[in-house]
Parts: structure tokens; sequence; C-alpha cells
């Protein structure tokens, strides 16, 4: 299963007919262990790693510290679902250290991901305060880097 | 005008360049060609390895190190090598750094052989082995190891071989092109054979760490083969750092201070940046041969499976980045036929014959290259050998 997750994590563009051969299992095998990997939640979707600044559309990313106070009961769990349950929250995690949410949101404009850090999350009720950082240049995201590295100009020509 | 042919050395002038060049010409007006022909890693060396050769320039580290290398990277090739093979050298006057295997692999040549001695060289194998030999005015004798045999040197073939000006056995295992490799029991058997005599072997292990399904085993590995091994390896396939050119011989302390004269007078020692970067590699880069190794080992069942699946007959490779297909059955020597699939279909592979006797009716592909090429490579080399068929 590692070996089939780890190439997948790699392209998730793989079709099981590929990921047989690559690791020598059957593609029925296959089939079986991503079918059941997604319904176990092992693998929770398949997507682009699309870079924005290179198309004519707009589009900011903020990273936003939050700090709460954690509800009896629930913990943090309930405030956590309350803010990712936005289409604007792109990532979530729950951190150590000096605050206590980590939200990466996504919008068309500063003047919307400010609207929405404004009127949606700082008034959730146990949210104590935000800190909004804008992302100025994505360098690397899931292993990738966004910056075309040049080529080797000349081509080796030995055996 | 002066007539240059005058000049030159005869040793030199009788040297075969590469016979491929044609080939190579061609390849060279295609640009956008999907090159499955060079051998060398498709990663950049990683991160940590360059970094740390960076630092050593940052730190002002440009100057000469000792001859041997310096004395950290030795040690730390001593302990990379009990390690990961469990093979045993004194840092101090058994292991030195050279630039790149392939410098090591000339003076081990250099250093055993007197004119007329003889190097037995299984084939098909890397180019390099025969021009060295003839340049230290040997005679290289070729055996032609088989498919039947897993292109394996046999303890029979080396037999049939040796004669009384033998020098010299190499061994380039695990091997470019055809991917063989020698197991234990096939070394003992030649370790049978070479028992009594004073032939050297030259172990050309550079691709040691890319051996799939099972572990590599040297020839030092074996006991009685031990004190008659020079092993050479270095860190362009473990690490992907071809560019950096930097590899080490280890064996019997007499042999290696007669090779380090002739390094001392020809290169002095080897780049200093890179001796801090290989440093880092062997202490830090387990982790990535792993990675590196997991990754071709993909690619090579991807491209095994796509092969056979064209109906073509393939050994298959236990080690190094390479697959050797038979193409014998389509009519065409191998020259021909890759000339004519770079011409039609723009996919580079290098003829087999290009690897000496008993690579002709062979072709060698490199799979340390992206999936998508291996796959566009392997869908076009179907389109080739069907329109082939049509013409008969």
């Amino acid at each position: 299963m590692k070996d089939i997750l780890k190439l997948l994590e790699e392209d998730s563009r793989y079709t099981p007919a590929e990921l047989a051969a690559m690791t020598g299992k059957d593609e029925a095998y296959v089939r079986e262990t991503i079918r059941r990997c997604e319904e176990e939640h092992v693998i929770n979707g398949y997507t682009a790693l699309v870079d924005w600044d290179r198309t004519s559309e707009e589009a900011v990313t903020a990273f936003i510290e939050v700090k709460i106070t954690p509800q009896r009961d629930d913990g943090y769990d309930r405030i956590a679902r309350r803010i990712y349950q936005y289409d604007e929250v792109e990532s979530l995690y729950l951190m150590s250290g000096s605050f206590d949410f980590s939200v990466i949101v996504t919008g068309k404009s500063l003047r919307e991901v400010s609207r929405f850090v404004a009127e949606k999350l700082a008034p959730i009720d146990g949210v104590i305060s935000t800190a909004t950082h804008f992302i100025m240049k994505r360098y690397k995201d899931k292993h990738r880097a966004f910056l075309v590295e040049p080529e080797q100009e000349e081509r080796p020509l030995f055996i | 005008m002066m007539d240059y042919t005058k000049i030159m050395s005869k040793n030199v002038r009788t040297l075969q360049p590469s016979g491929i060049r044609r080939f190579f010409d061609i390849l060279d007006t295609m640009p956008d060609a999907i090159s499955l022909g060079i051998g060398e890693p498709d990663f950049k060396t990683p991160w940590h390895i360059r970094e740390a050769g960076i630092y050593s320039l940052e730190q002002g580290h440009t100057k000469y190190t000792p001859n041997a290398g310096m004395s950290r990277l030795r040690g730390a090739v001593a302990e990379y090598l009990s390690r990961r093979f469990d093979l045993r050298w004194d840092p101090r006057d058994e292991i030195f750094v050279t630039v790149g295997g392939s410098e090591a692999i000339d003076l081990c040549i250099r250093a055993v052989l007197d004119p007329g001695d003889e190097v037995i060289i299984p084939t098909p194998s890397f180019v390099c082995y025969g021009p060295l030999v003839t340049m230290a005015n040997g005679v290289p004798v070729y055996v032609e190891t088989k498919a039947e045999n897993e292109f394996k040197l046999t303890a029979e073939e080396l037999r049939d071989a040796i004669t009384p000006k033998t020098k010299l056995l190499v061994l380039p295992y695990p091997n470019n092109p055809t991917g063989a490799i020698m197991e234990q029991g096939d070394l003992e058997a030649l370790a049978e054979v070479l028992r009594g005599t004073d032939i050297m072997v030259l172990s050309d292990e550079i691709y040691a760490e890319l051996t799939y399904g099972g572990h590599h085993v040297s020839p030092a590995n074996i006991p009685e083969l031990y004190e008659r091994t020079l092993l050479v390896n270095g860190f362009s396939k473990a690490y992907a750092m071809t560019g950096w050119r930097l590899g080490y011989v280890c064996g019997p302390k007499p042999l290696l201070k007669q090779m380090i004269k002739i390094h001392q007078y020809g290169i002095m020692s080897a780049p200093t940046t890179s001796q801090y970067a290989a440093i880092e590699a062997l202490r830090c880069g387990d982790g990535d041969i792993e990675m590196m190794r997991d990754s071709y080992d993909n690619r090579r069942k991807l491209l095994l499976k796509g092969l056979r699946g064209l109906g073509i007959s393939c050994f298959e490779p236990r080690g190094a980045f390479y697959m050797f297909p038979n193409i014998g059955a389509f009519g065409l020597t191998s020259e021909e036929f890759c000339t004519a699939f770079l011409r039609e279909e723009r996919v580079a592979i290098i003829p087999g014959s290009a690897f000496g006797p008993g690579g002709e009716g062979f072709a060698r592909i490199c799979y340390a290259s992206s999936v998508e090429n291996i796959e566009t490579a392997v869908e076009r080399l179907g389109r080739f050998i069907r329109n082939l068929g049509g013409e008969k």
C-alpha cells in the first residue's frame, strides 16, 4: 500500500495500470487498494497544483494566526469545524506554540480576504484574536518548486 | 603545413572514437527527441549535499587537499563501505580519492600493466576499459557474456580467457548496459578459477547501490578474492553527483602506493569542493539512495512490462538503470535499428554494438527518465516495430 500511496502523492494522474506496472502488483489489487484508501479516507482527494500567478486571474492567499478559548467538552474541534466549513478556508491546522489555529485563506483580492477575516472569522465565538499575513510569493508547494529552474544548456553525448 | 598525423601517438591514433558517432550526430540535430540514451541519473544532487559544497566555498576551502584526498573523506568512505557492504579497508593507505570512478579505473590499469599484458574484459560493458588498456600498452581480451547466462561472467568463460599474460580481470557489475549482477555463488566460482594465479580483479562497482530485489555483493566480500581486488566506486550514480567528478579506489596498500604516484603527477588531488560535498553524502545520504533506488525500481518495472508487452524479449535487469532488450529479431543491425528509430520516432536509445562483442542485436535503454518519457518511448517503439513488420 505504501508504495502505491507514495506514487500517487508524487503524481495522482498515474493510472491503476501504470501503478501496477511500477510496483509489480496486479491491476485489480491496485484498484482495490485505492478504493479502500479512499473509503477509509487515507486518500482524501485529488487535486492540481495551480500557480494562479501565471494566469490572468487575481488570487490572494493569506496565512492567519488565530487564538481561541477552547470550549468545554469539544476542546478545539467545534470552533475548528465552524472555521473550516467556509469555502474560503483552504487549510486549517491546530498548532503548538503562541497561537492555536493556522488558517490558510484564499480570495480574489486583499479586500475580499480582509473582509472574510473581519466579518466571518474574527466574530466567531471563542476567537480571541487574529493576525493576518498575506503571502507575497509561493516558492514551493507540495514538494514542487514553483519557479521554473533553468535547464542545462548543453546535452552531454557520452554513453 | 605540418602533417599532424606524423606527430600523433600511434597508440592514440588507432583508438576508435565512440563507434556510434554518426548516431550522436543525428541526435544533435533533434533537440526535441526523447533521449533514453545518456547513462546519468535524472535527479539533481540532493540539496543538503550541494549545500555542503557551497558552504565549503563560503568557508574558503579552495585549496588542494592531500593527494589521497581529505582524511575525513577517506574515513567516511571506510565507514560507509563497512556499514553498507560489510567491506573493510584502512582509510590511511588502502583507500584514496580520485576524479570520478573513471580515473580510478585508469589508475588500476596503468599501475599493474607492462607492455603486452592482457586484461580480461567481459562484454557487453561500459566502453572505457579496452581503450584504457590499449593506452597502457596492454592487450584487451574481450569475453562475450550471454543473455542465457543472465550476462554473468561464468567460471568456464573466465578459464578459457586466461593465458600466462593475464594480469587483470575487470568485473563491471552491476553492469552497464545489461543490468546484470554477480551474486555470491557466481563470484565464488570465479574465485575457484583465479586461485593460485597472480591475476588481480578490478571491480567497477559504481552501480552497487542500484541493485534491485537483493543486496550487492562485491568480489571483496569473498574472502579468497579480497586480497586480489581493487574496488572502484564513486558518487555519481548513488548520489546523482555525475558532474562533481568524484570517485575512489580501495585495495592492497602496495598497489595503491603505485597508483597514487600516477595520480599525484597527473591530477594532484580531486576537487576540494566535491570532497566536502561527498563527506555530507556519505554521512547523511542513505535516505537519498533509498529514495532514488525506489524510484528507478518503479520505472524499471514499468519499462520491462512495456517492452514485454510489445513482445520484445528482454532480460530482467537486476542492477544499474538500463534495460538491454534483444532487437535481433527485426532484421536490422543494432545501429540501423536505433538510427531508424531515432529518425522516425525521435527517441534515442543506444545500439548494443557500442558496448563491445556480444552487444550486437541488442539496444540499451536508460530508464533514468520520467514516467511520461518512458511510456511515450514504449508507445513509439511499438509503432516502430509494427511498421518494420509491415515492410517485410
